[in-house]
């Protein structure tokens, strides 16, 4: 399929003599919500970092808006990376904890060279706005935020990065029931307005049935089914 | 006729600096029965469980009665599950002697008799081989084993109560319903009632027989557990059941509770769930309801009878304009 925003052909993840992953393919559209589905250890994490490049795979292709990304360099990497952003499970553990909010927000921007300070803050105000936190949180410290208005943070530095993907790995799975349903609202309506491509990472089969468009499920570092 | 309480609660406070996290609350815990307790993080569950074994932290202030006090009684009358089962076994010492030491502190048994002990405990909890496995480090074990180890030393002296603290939070759906089978399983083998500390409602059906709603270290409603599950009274359990996914109709978006439960030490004057519920009027912004007699359970709520059902349409928000 070559109109896909994100195409995986026969990927391999090892890890020494261990296999995590073993030969998974898929296929993600924009704006569709593909969902990868599986106990502890089935490969679902390994799947994402090596989509993301963050790990390397050790076979396989990685399609992503056309071009192939496993045979590029870090340097032919860089550009690319804004497009495609990780959320992960512990909304803590992915924000520095002596950053303020709007500084983790306002540091995509930064490095891309797209901040400048007459528009920078409004624009980190708008991206906080846009993820239901009011702005004025963005002068905390992440440990003064409660779990789920951390990982509306983690979302809102996400889209500071200018994404057509979101590999969301276990975004909601730290999360109370509750503050989970608006944060998947949350992802649902910036996926119809931005159209957005997920990647979406979970082992609570109810959150995906609700969630996804397709589900491939995992087991042993292979395709079960999907 | 009211089943005969295995153990009381009434009034219990828990304060750290002057600032309440538990804030009044009662309920009864009855002999073989599963109480999940239930409600978001910073509700207070955690903190109740912990007092009822006496593990409160240092410096926690607390008022009214838990009856009997079984805190002297730890690991023998009563005892707890905790959530990470790596940490709450010795890396250092063999499995099984962990057991029997577990046994000898509360009975005065040879070692030989509570080696005995420690191996039938291993194996009623499923550990292949028990005997030779009681021989091995906690390393040695995978984490489902290490886990069924936890929940064997939790039931090695027959407790009366069990309290399992979010045993199933770090777990995976598959590996969460088999420890909550194997806690109902080994409860039900030893005669003991069962507390599970959950935030996960899912956890609750099929598994317990009561729950206890705790919202901002208060009751919020007590019944038995289908029948809440099924209809709950009060707003707030109705918006915690509605949120799940597997009870949301079709569609993209599910039903939420707006905004976050309140720090504790900033009570409102009225409900503390006032500012976040779409029933809120009149008396809720100025008294504090207190645990009533509603449909064959307590509700804590002014406008309990207000409730529709099914209450989904309720928390559904609009999405937030681009």
């Amino acid at each position: 399929m070559s109109d896909a925003l994100l195409d995986v052909r026969d990927l391999v993840v090892r890890y020494g003599p261990a296999t995590a992953v073993d030969g998974v393919s898929f296929s993600l559209a924009a704006g569709e919500t593909l969902a990868l589905n599986g106990p502890s250890g089935c490969g679902k994490s390994s799947t994402a970092l090596a989509v993301l490049q963050l790990r390397r795979p050790s076979a396989g292709e990685v399609h992503f808006e056309g071009r192939e990304l496993t045979s590029l360099t870090e340097r032919e990497l860089r550009p690319l990376r804004p497009r495609m952003q990780p959320v992960f499970q512990d909304p803590y553990g992915s924000l520095s904890p002596r950053h303020r909010i709007r500084d983790a927000v306002a540091e995509p921007l930064k490095v891309q060279g797209r901040w400048h300070p007459a528009d920078g803050p409004a624009r980190v105000c708008g991206l906080l706005d846009r993820v239901g936190l009011d702005p004025a949180y963005g002068d905390r410290l992440p440990h003064e935020l409660s779990g789920g208005q951390c990982q509306r943070a983690g979302i809102a530095r996400a889209l500071a990065a200018g994404p057509r993907l979101l590999v969301l790995d276990e975004p909601v799975s730290s999360l109370d029931p509750s503050v989970r349903a608006g944060v998947l609202n949350l992802l649902a309506d910036l996926q119809d307005d931005l159209g957005l491509g997920y990647l979406f990472i979970c082992h609570d089969r109810t959150v995906v049935r609700h969630f996804a468009d397709r589900v491939i499920e995992m087991r042993d570092g292979r395709v079960t089914s999907g | 006729m009211e089943p005969e309480a295995l153990l009381s609660v009434r009034e219990l406070r828990i304060a750290f600096d002057g600032i309440e996290a538990v804030r009044g609350l009662s309920f009864d815990i009855r002999p073989r029965e599963v109480l999940a307790v239930v409600g978001e993080s910073g509700a207070g569950k955690s903190l109740m469980a912990r007092a009822l074994l006496g593990m409160l932290p240092r410096g926690a202030a607390t008022s009214g009665t838990i009856s009997p006090d079984l805190s002297a009684h730890r690991g023998h009358r009563i005892s707890l599950v905790p959530q990470d089962a790596l940490s709450a076994l010795s890396p250092v010492h063999r499995v099984g002697d962990q057991l029997a030491a577990a046994v000898r502190s509360v009975a005065r048994v040879s070692r030989k008799e509570a080696k005995a002990r420690a191996v039938a405990a291993l194996d009623r909890v499923g550990i292949p081989d028990a005997a030779r496995r009681a021989r091995a480090y906690p390393h040695e074990y995978s984490g489902g084993m290490r886990q069924r180890a936890v929940i064997a030393m939790a039931t090695v002296n027959e407790p009366g109560i069990v309290v399992a603290d979010e045993p199933t939070t770090a777990l995976d759906e598959e590996h969460r319903d088999q420890v909550l089978e194997l806690l109902a399983e080994q409860r039900e083998a030893v005669g003991a009632a069962l507390v599970l500390v959950t935030h996960d409602m899912d956890a609750v059906g099929g598994h317990a027989d009561r729950v206890l709603v705790m919202y901002a270290g208060r009751l919020t409603e007590l019944g038995p557990a289908d029948q809440v599950l099924a209809r709950p009274r009060a707003p707030y359990t109705a918006g915690l059941l509605a949120s799940l996914p597997r009870n949301a109709a079709p569609g993209r978006r599910l039903p939420a509770l707006p905004g976050a439960p309140p720090a504790p030490g900033t009570p409102a004057p009225g409900c503390a769930f006032a500012p976040r519920c779409p029933l809120a009027a009149g008396p809720c912004h100025t008294a504090e309801p207190e645990p009533r007699e509603a449909a064959g359970r307590l509700v804590a709520c002014h406008r309990w009878e207000e409730l529709p059902h099914p209450a989904h349409d309720l928390f559904l928000q609009e999405p937030q304009p681009a």
